[in-house]
């Protein structure tokens, strides 16, 4: 099934009134693999799985799953699609048990059946021991993970997951993240949106970055990082009052003034053409200046970098964090 | 979809058993405004026909029941904000699921209440004097009178999507359209320009033909007005409020 394509959007847009949404948005899944949505708050994430998910019709351009058009065929849409909303979908006052089985009898599960699959999916995400207490008394990170779970009970091959971490815990997060591995493992097919970079490389197979409604970068999280033009020097000098002194030495080996982060020292810069003979090249002008280093790295840029140039903030600061 | 209501219905069925408060305390209101009408203002109202209690139950019961429809619009409400809904529109379940399963508990919910609002104006001195039918219909009519108030909440709840918004806006329309009525005292004791809006009023029709069932008095014509009322409510409403299902906000 690898190599088919299972989500597909077209230069589909989508307003509300004033606000522009989508702004001709295109991009594609593939059947098996992890797509993020990265972008930051308002950007448009939860919009493009609304249409995907048939609760909001969109407005002009086509999508479809699994060859199936979203506008025209939602019933049949909605047979093959499982969605984990923004906020977790699950009644207070129903146990984690009664909110899975009544999931499975809206799939119209026979009765046995959705019993055996709600106990193997509180199983499968260690909700065993609180299935039959209410969820008023479950944790974010528990409401999370049977919300997962309501979504999960129908089999279905496409997954829609609207930013699954955000609000959690580390724990919680590294535990869901595990579960969502899982069930790529199976083969099914996932859409998350996300606002952490971490979550976007740790997960995604594939990275659609959006900010404003448009599609502004799109590749594996790998193809993203060199596309910012390979690899950065980092260093930062003994004497700390000489690091605007060092940085001003270094600037011809640099494409773009280097950085200098007070608080850590860390002078970072992009250098001209290959990174190792600019680093020989940068040790020998700091050298002759006297000023001796402290510490020298080459790195890959993180996403976090490739992030602020594509939009000019980062994901977390967009978010006001 | 018959399997999907009976679904949607144990869901709200369970909320209430499991959180009686909610219950309860719809109870409370309605037996404080019997205390009140009862003793305080009770005195000073005298009615032509029967004693003043007799008169008094089968409009507070109309007005307890019509007051529960807030639950309905709430309930809904809840469901859109909290994503329930939504859970629910990205799967294949019928449009009607939600809605029916509401209205269904909230309409067990009045039978219950109904029942101890006649418990309680038994305590008070009420007594039906039409015999059993008559007194099983009145019952009923307070039923479908919630249900078909009910119908009209689940619209607002389901346009407004705001608990909160519904909490508030929710029941101010009620005031008026069961107080300008022979709810609580005779149309003829208000002034004459508000006799022709009291006359008028549906509610007056309702509790008109309630009371005629619990003490005796003209019972075809008001009923037969009373069904046409709330059934055609029911059908102009109902349709309305399943379409919100899909729509969006
Ligand atoms: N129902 C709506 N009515 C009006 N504006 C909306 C609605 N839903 C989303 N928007 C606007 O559309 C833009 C994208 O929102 P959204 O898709 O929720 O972003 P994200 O999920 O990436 O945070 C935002 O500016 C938001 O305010
Ligand atoms: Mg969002």
């Amino acid at each position: 099934m690898s190599g088919e394509i299972a989500i597909a959007v077209e230069d589909v847009s989508k307003s509300f009134g004033k606000t522009e949404a989508l702004k001709r948005v295109s991009f594609q899944a593939m059947t098996g693999k992890v797509l993020g949505l990265l972008g930051p708050n308002g950007a448009g994430k939860t919009t493009a799985v609304r249409i995907l998910t048939t609760l909001i019709p969109l407005d002009s351009g086509n999508a479809t799953i699994q060859g199936i058009n979203v506008s025209a065929h939602g019933a049949q849409i909605r047979k093959i699609i499982g969605l984990a909303g923004q906020y977790a979908a699950v009644d207070e006052y129903l146990t984690g048990r009664e909110n899975l089985e009544l999931v499975g009898g809206l799939y119209h599960l026979a009765r046995k059946e959705a019993r055996s699959r709600s106990k193997e999916l509180l199983f499968k995400f260690d909700l065993e021991d609180a299935a039959d207490r209410q969820v008023k008394t479950y944790s974010g990170g528990m409401r999370r993970r049977l919300d997962l779970a309501a979504s999960l009970v129908n089999r279905p091959p496409v997954l829609f997951l609207d930013e699954p971490t955000t609000g959690l815990d580390p724990r919680s997060r590294i535990g869901l993240w595990d579960s969502i591995r899982s069930l790529v493992s199976e083969g099914m097919t996932v859409l998350l949106t996300t606002q952490y970079l971490e979550e976007a490389d740790q997960l995604c197979d594939n990275l659609v970055v959006i900010d404003h409604g448009q599609v502004i970068a799109n590749g594996t999280p790998d193809e993203l990082k060199t596309s910012l033009g390979g690899d950065l020097i980092e260093f930062s000098v003994i004497k700390r009052e000489l690091s605007q002194h060092a940085a001003e030495v270094v600037a011809k080996f640099a494409l773009s003034a280097p950085t200098f982060e007070s608080e850590s020292g860390q002078i970072t810069l992009r250098p001209v053409g290959d990174g190792t003979h600019s680093l020989a090249n940068l040790v020998r002008a700091l050298d002759e200046s006297g000023i001796a280093i402290a510490g020298l790295a080459l790195r890959r840029p993180s996403l976090d970098e490739v992030f602020l140039s594509l939009t000019g903030n980062s994901p977390d600061e967009a978010n006001g964090n | 979809m018959l399997y999907e209501w009976s679904l949607m219905t144990k869901r709200y069925v369970l909320r209430y058993i499991r959180v009686p408060a909610l219950v309860v305390f719809s109870i409370l209101q309605p037996i404080m405004f019997v205390v009140l009408f009862r003793y305080v203002f009770g005195g000073a109202i005298v009615v032509r026909t029967s004693n003043y209690v007799s008169y008094l139950m089968p409009g507070i019961i109309a007005q307890t029941a019509a007051f529960g429809s807030i639950a309905t619009a709430v309930g809904l409400a809840e469901d859109f904000q909290g994503g329930m809904i939504d859970r629910f529109r990205s799967m294949p379940v019928s449009t009607s699921s939600v809605l029916v399963g509401r209205l269904v508990t909230d309409t067990l919910r009045n039978i219950f209440i109904v029942l101890v609002m006649i418990v309680v104006g038994y305590l008070v001195g009420f007594r039906f004097m039409n015999g059993i039918v008559p007194a099983v219909g009145m019952a009923a009519m307070a039923v479908l009178f919630g249900l078909s108030i009910s119908c009209i909440s689940a619209l607002i709840g389901m346009k407004l999507r705001d608990p909160e918004a519904v909490q508030s806006f929710g029941l101010i329309w009620l005031f008026p359209l069961t107080f300008v009525s022979a709810a609580f005292v005779p149309v003829y004791t208000m002034p004459g320009w508000l006799q022709g809006i009291a006359k008028a009023n549906p509610v007056t029709i309702v509790i008109d033909s309630m009371r005629s069932m619990a003490l005796g008095g003209p019972l075809s014509r008001t009923t037969f007005e009373s069904l046409a009322w709330l059934i055609g409510i029911c059908v102009v409403f109902l349709p309305i409020a399943i379409r919100q299902f899909r729509r969006v906000s």
